[in-house]
C-alpha cells in the first residue's frame, strides 16, 4: 500500500475538502446503500455465496499448482535459474564469512574470530560514531542484554541476516527510489508491485525460494529482502519528490543540468527521508525473522519456533525479548544518527569528536584483541544469566492469566462474537455474491471515487477469479471488526497520550514493544485466553495493529494548532469538550490515515490468525505451506488476501488520509506473514 | 565485507576495515579444538521437522551418529515439503520420521529418484478424534462415535454455528474430516484451528478447567503423557475405505512412520547410512524422550544422551 510505509501518495491536484452538504450527502447515500444491502440479504439468505469444501481445488488452483512443478522442473535446464543458484551461494558465502567472524566457531577455533567483547566494543564505537554517546551506551546494553538473556550467537545471527538483506535493499532500493521520484511513469509501473510484495503473506513465497535460493541464510536473507525492500523505494521516491518545486525551479533557471539536480540539490535536501528509510527498511527486516527460520534461517526466530512446539511460554518470550532489544536499539541509533546528519558541529566540537573517536577506537582494538586472547571474552559468560529467571517470569505470568482471567476473556470472547463478528459475518460471507460486490463497489465509489470504483471492479474480479470468494468474505469480516477495535484503541490511548507527556513515556515503549515481538510468542497465552476461534485471531491482529493507530491518532491530535486550542480553552471549553469538538474533528485527516494503516496492519496478521482458529484465507495460506497438494490453494488465498487489502486501501485512502502530511513515524511497517 | 562496506558510513567502514585486518593478521590466540579420531569425514544433513516426536528420534539418531562414527551432523530445521526440496539440492540427507506424503513421493522417489525409502522406523502414527479423560470418565459411551450426536449440544461454540465443534486443523496433516461428518451424518461442524499449538492447549486448558471438547489429534506425541487423551472409535479401517476422499467413513489407517534418505547419501557408502537404516524404536521410546524435551526443557542433544546412556543394547543394535 502506499501508505503502508507512513508515505500517503502525492496529490498536488488535491480537491479541496468537500463542503459540509457534500459530506451530508455522502453520509445519505452511504447509509441507503447499507441498508439495502441488509433489506436484500434476508431473502437471499445463502443464495449464491460460491463456498469451496476445505480440500477441493478449482482448476485454476490446480493451475497454479502445477506451475511451481513446471518451475521445479524447468530448473536444471534454466540458465536465469542456475544463475540464482550463483548468487544463492555468493551469500552463502558472505553469511559464513561473517558468521564465524561473530556467531559461530571458526574452524578450527572453537569460538569465532572476533569474542563477544570485542563485538560489543565495535557495536558501541560505531554507535558513538554515527549517534552519539547516548546511543552508544543504549547499544552497549542492547548487546549485553543479548548475552545475558542467554541468545547471544543466535542475536548475532539475526544481526547477520538482517544486515545483509538491509545492505542489498539500499543497493538495490535507493536508485529504483530515486528513478520513481524522478518519473511519473515509473511510478504508475511501480507502485502496484511494491502493494503487491507488502501485502503476499510470506508463506506463500516460502516454498518457491527454497525451490531457487536452497534453504539457510540465502533463502532467509531473500525472504527478508522482498518484505524490506518496498519501504526504501517508496521512502526515497518520496524524499526526492518533496524537495520543492521552487528550489528546482530555481536551479533549472541557472542552468543546472538534469544529473547535477540529482547530485547537488535533490540528494542532499532528501537526506534526511533517504535515512528514515533505512530505518524503515531495518524494522521491516528484523520482523521477518522468525518467518526466515522456517527455512532454516539462523537467529533468533528458531529458539521461538522450537519454543513453540512445545508450548514454552518463557522460552519463546526470552527470545523475543531480545528481538524487542534489537528493534528498539536499531530504531533509536538509526533515529538519532538521521538527526545528526543534519547538525552542523562547530570546528571546535569536530576536533574533540574526532579525538574522542580515536581515544575510543583505541580501546576497541584493545577489546578485540582481547576476545581473540581469552575464552571468557570470546563466550559470553553463563553468569549473570537473566534468560532462566525472565523465562519462568514470563511463565508465571502467563499462566497466571489463563488460570485466573479465562472466564472473563471467555465471556468478551462470546459477547464480541455473537455481538458483532457473527451478525457481519452473515451479511457477507452468506449473502449472494453479487449484492456484496455491489455494495463494495458502491462504497468505492461514495469513498474514493472512480479510481476507486475501477480498482475494486479488478479487485472483486481477482478474488471471483481465484475461487474464494465465500473464505475472502469471512476474512474481510475479521479484518473489519479488527480494524473497529483497532481504532476503538486508537482514540482512546492515543487522544489520552496526547492530552499527557508522563503517559505517552510510559504507553510509547510498550507500543513499540507491541510492535516488533514476535506475535508466535504470545499466541498461546492468546490460545489458552480466547481459545482457536477467529476472535483470538481478531486479537492477535488488533495486538499488532492498535500501536500504530495509536500513536498517529496522538500525533494527529498534537498537530492541532495550540493557538485554536488555547482559544477554545479561554471560551471556557471543558476537557471533553476541548476533545471532541476541537482536537478530534480538527484531527480528522490524520485520525483516517490512522485507521487505514492500522487495517494495512490487520491484514499483515491474517495468515497468523490463520494459525490460531481464523480459518478462511489465513489457514489456506498456512496449508497451502504444507501440503504440496495445497499448494495451489494456498497461493490463491494469497492472491485473494492482497486483492482485498488493496480495494480496502484505495477505499479508505480515498477518504481523506492522502491529505494527510507525510511525516516519519517508527515502525510503522506491518510484519509479514 | 563488501556488504558491510556498502551500506555503512565512512567511519563504520573504518571499524570494519580494522576488524579484518585484525581477524586476518591475529588466528588461533584461543586453543584450537582437538579433531579427534574420525571414521568418517563426511556431513550428515538432518533435517528437523516441526514437532517434538520428531526432533526427539532426529537428535537420537544423530547422536549416535556422531559419538559412534565420528560424522558430523548438521540439523536443519525445515517444514516437510521444503525438507523433500532439498534432497536433489543436497541440502537435506535424512528425514527421520515421516508420516506418508504420496505426492511427494511421486514426485521425489518415483519421479526424480532424489529420494529413497530407507524402512520404517518402528513408531506406528495413529491420527484419531479424541477427548479429554474427564469426558470419556464422566460420559463413558462417548467414545463410540454412534453416541457423539448425543453429546452434540456440549461441544457448541462461537465458532460452530449452533452444531458441535469439531477441532481440527494441524494445517500440516492430511484430514477427512469434513467428508467424515458428512457421511457418519453426525451434527459437528469442523473448525479449523489452525495450528499444533492450538490443538494442545485447547486440550489443556479442557481438561484443566472440565470443558467439552473433541478434536483431531494424533500419536505418539508427547502432550499424551501429560495429558491422556481418549480416543473415539469410528468405524474401523478397511484396506481401501478410505480411497475416495468424498466417501469415507472409517477411522484413519495406522501409518507405520518411515525414514525417507536423500539418494545419493544412500549410495555413498557412509555408515552413517547404516545407522539410518538400522534405527527403529518404538512409541514408547520416543515419547520418553519428547517428555524429555517438552516437558522437563531440557535440550534435544542432552536429552537424546541421556536416553542413549539408558539404552545401550538398543544403539548397540543399530551399530551392526
Amino acid at each position: 500500500m502506499s501508505t503502508a510505509t507512513a508515505i500517503p501518495p502525492e496529490s498536488k491536484e488535491q480537491a479541496p475538502p468537500p463542503a459540509p452538504e457534500q459530506q451530508s450527502y455522502r453520509g445519505r447515500a452511504v447509509a441507503i446503500v447499507l441498508a439495502v444491502f441488509v433489506v436484500l440479504s434476508f431473502p437471499f439468505r445463502d443464495v449464491a455465496t460460491l463456498p469451496l469444501a476445505r480440500s477441493d481445488l478449482t482448476g485454476f488452483q490446480e493451475w497454479l499448482g502445477e506451475l511451481s512443478d513446471k518451475l521445479e522442473s524447468a530448473q536444471s535446464s534454466s540458465a536465469i535459474l542456475q544463475g540464482l543458484d550463483k548468487v544463492s551461494n555468493a551469500l552463502e558465502n558472505i553469511a559464513v564469512f561473517l558468521q564465524e567472524l561473530l556467531s559461530q566457531p571458526a574452524f578450527p577455533r572453537p569460538v569465532p574470530e572476533i569474542g563477544w567483547l570485542g563485538v560489543l566494543a565495535v557495536a558501541v564505537w560505531i554507535a558513538f560514531a554515527i549517534a552519539g554517546w547516548r546511543m552508544a551506551v543504549l547499544t552497549g546494553v542492547s548487546f549485553a542484554l543479548f548475552g545475558m538473556l542467554g541468545y547471544w550467537a543466535d542475536s548475532m545471527d539475526t544481526l547477520i541476516v538482517t544486515f545483509m538483506a538491509v545492505a542489498i535493499c539500499l543497493i538495490i532500493g535507493i536508485p529504483i527510489g530515486i528513478w520513481m521520484g524522478r518519473s511519473k511513469r515509473a511510478t504508475t509501473v511501480i507502485t502496484p508491485i511494491l502493494d503487491g510484495l507488502q501485502t503476499l503473506p510470506s508463506f506463500v513465497y516460502l516454498l518457491p525460494i527454497t525451490l531457487f535460493f536452497s534453504i539457510g541464510v540465502a533463502a532467509a536473507v531473500i525472504v527478508t529482502l522482498i518484505y524490506a525492500l518496498p519501504p526504501v523505494i517508496r521512502i526515497s521516491a518520496h524524499g526526492i519528490r518533496t524537495v520543492s518545486a521552487e528550489t528546482i525551479e530555481a536551479m533549472e533557471s541557472l542552468g543546472t543540468s538534469r544529473s547535477q539536480m540529482l547530485r547537488k540539490v535533490q540528494l542532499p535536501m532528501a537526506k534526511r527521508t533517504i535515512i528514515v528509510g533505512v530505518n524503515q527498511t531495518i524494522m521491516a527486516a528484523l520482523s521477518m525473522a522468525t518467518i526466515a527460520a522456517f527455512v532454516d534461517g539462523p537467529g533468533l526466530g528458531q529458539p521461538v519456533i522450537k519454543a513453540l512446539e512445545s508450548l514454552d511460554v518463557g522460552r519463546a518470550a526470552t527470545a523475543g525479548l531480545c528481538i524487542v532489544i534489537m528493534a528498539i536499539m536499531l530504531d533509536r541509533v538509526t533515529t538519532a544518527a538521521s538527526v545528526r546528519s543534519e547538525a552542523i558541529p562547530s570546528e571546535h566540537g569536530r576536533r574533540n569528536r574526532w579525538i574522542a573517536l580515536g581515544v575510543s577506537g583505541v580501546a576497541t582494538i584493545a577489546c578485540i584483541i582481547a576476545s581473540r586472547q581469552y575464552l571468557d571474552l570470546a563466550n559470553f559468560p553463563e553468569d549473570p544469566d537473566l534468560g532462566t529467571p525472565f523465562s519462568k517470569m514470563a511463565d508465571s505470568v502467563s499462566g497466571f492469566f489463563t488460570d485466573n482471567a479465562a472466564t472473563t476473556t471467555n465471556a468478551i470472547k462470546d459477547a464480541l462474537t455473537y455481538g458483532l463478528l457473527n451478525p457481519l459475518q452473515t451479511l457477507l460471507a452468506e449473502s449472494p455474491w453479487w449484492l456484496v460486490s455491489f455494495v463494495l463497489l458502491a462504497l468505492s465509489l461514495l469513498f474514493g471515487g472512480v479510481r476507486s470504483l475501477l480498482t475494486s471492479i479488478v479487485c472483486i474480479g481477482v478474488i471471483l477469479g481465484v475461487g474464494l470468494w465465500q473464505d475472502a468474505m469471512i476474512t474481510l469480516t475479521m479484518t473489519l471488526v479488527a480494524t473497529i477495535l483497532t481504532m476503538i484503541l486508537a482514540l482512546v490511548f492515543g487522544v489520552w497520550m496526547a492530552q499527557s507527556r508522563a503517559v505517552d513515556l510510559i504507553v510509547r515503549p510498550t507500543l513499540d514493544a507491541a510492535q516488533v515481538v514476535p506475535p508466535f510468542v504470545y499466541l498461546v497465552p492468546a490460545l489458552a485466553l480466547f481459545e482457536a476461534t477467529r476472535f483470538t485471531a481478531i486479537i492477535a491482529a488488533v495486538v499488532y495493529a492498535a500501536p500504530v493507530a495509536i500513536k498517529l491518532v496522538c500525533d494527529a491530535i498534537r498537530e492541532v494548532s495550540p493557538t485554536v486550542v488555547e482559544a477554545a480553552q479561554s471560551a471556557g471549553s471543558s476537557r471533553w469538550q476541548l476533545i471532541t469538538k476541537v482536537q478530534l474533528p480538527m484531527a480528522r485527516k490524520g485520525i483516517a490515515l490512522a485507521t487505514n494503516q492500522g487495517m494495512l496492519y490487520v491484514f499483515a496478521m491474517v495468515v497468523i490468525g490463520g494459525l490460531v482458529g481464523a480459518g478462511a484465507l489465513g489457514y489456506l495460506v498456512v496449508a497451502g505451506f504444507s501440503q504440496t497438494e495445497l499448494f495451489g490453494k494456498g497461493l490463491a488465498a494469497g492472491i485473494a488476501i492482497v486483492a482485498l487489502a488493496i480495494m480496502l486501501d484505495r477505499m479508505a485512502q480515498g477518504t481523506s488520509a492522502r491529505q494527510a502530511t507525510a511525516k516519519r513515524r517508527f515502525f510503522s511497517r506491518p510484519t509479514g506473514s | 565485507m563488501k556488504a558491510l562496506r556498502s551500506r555503512a558510513s565512512l567511519t563504520a567502514a573504518l571499524a570494519a576495515s580494522a576488524l579484518l585486518a585484525l581477524s586476518a593478521c591475529g588466528g588461533g590466540d584461543i586453543e584450537e579444538s582437538g579433531g579427534g579420531d574420525k571414521k568418517c569425514d563426511t556431513t550428515v544433513n538432518m533435517a528437523i521437522n516441526p514437532w517434538v516426536g520428531y526432533e526427539a528420534s532426529a537428535h537420537v539418531v544423530g547422536n549416535v551418529i556422531e559419538q559412534e562414527l565420528g560424522c558430523k551432523v548438521d540439523y536443519k530445521d525445515l517444514k516437510e515439503e521444503v525438507a523433500w526440496q532439498g534432497f536433489a539440492k543436497g541440502t537435506v540427507d535424512v528425514i527421520i520420521e515421516d508420516w506418508g506424503h504420496p505426492a511427494l513421493e511421486e514426485k521425489y522417489i518415483q519421479g526424480d529418484k532424489s529420494a529413497t525409502d530407507a524402512g520404517p522406523n518402528g513408531n506406528v502414527g495413529q491420527i484419531g478424534w479424541f477427548v479429554p479423560p474427564w469426558m470419556a470418565e464422566k460420559y463413558p459411551d462417548i467414545t463410540d462415535y454412534k453416541n457423539l450426536n448425543k453429546y452434540a449440544d456440549l461441544f457448541k461454540t462461537s465458532e460452530s454455528g449452533g452444531k458441535g465443534q469439531l477441532l481440527d486443523g494441524d494445517p500440516s496433516y492430511v484430514t477427512n474430516d469434513e467428508a467424515l461428518v458428512k457421511n457418519l451424518k453426525l451434527d459437528f461442524k469442523v473448525v479449523y484451528a489452525g495450528s499444533e499449538a492450538a490443538l494442545i492447549t485447547g486440550f489443556r486448558q479442557a481438561e484443566k478447567n472440565k470443558k467439552p471438547m473433541i478434536g483431531y489429534f494424533y500419536e505418539p506425541q508427547w502432550f499424551l503423557s501429560e495429558v491422556p487423551l481418549v480416543k473415539v472409535n469410528l468405524p474401523p479401517y478397511e484396506e481401501g475405505c478410505d480411497s475416495d476422499p468424498e466417501k469415507v467413513a472409517c477411522d484413519y489407517a495406522k501409518t507405520d512412520l518411515k525414514k525417507i534418505v536423500a539418494t545419493k547419501f544412500a549410495e555413498s557408502g557412509s555408515p552413517a547410512y547404516d545407522v539410518v537404516k538400522n534405527f527403529t524404536w518404538t512409541n514408547d521410546d520416543q515419547n520418553i524422550v519428547a517428555k524429555y524435551i517438552a516437558e522437563d526443557k531440557m535440550d534435544a542433544d542432552e536429552a537424546a544422551k541421556k536416553w542413549i546412556a539408558d539404552n545401550p543394547d538398543k544403539v548397540e543394535a543399530w551399530l551392526k
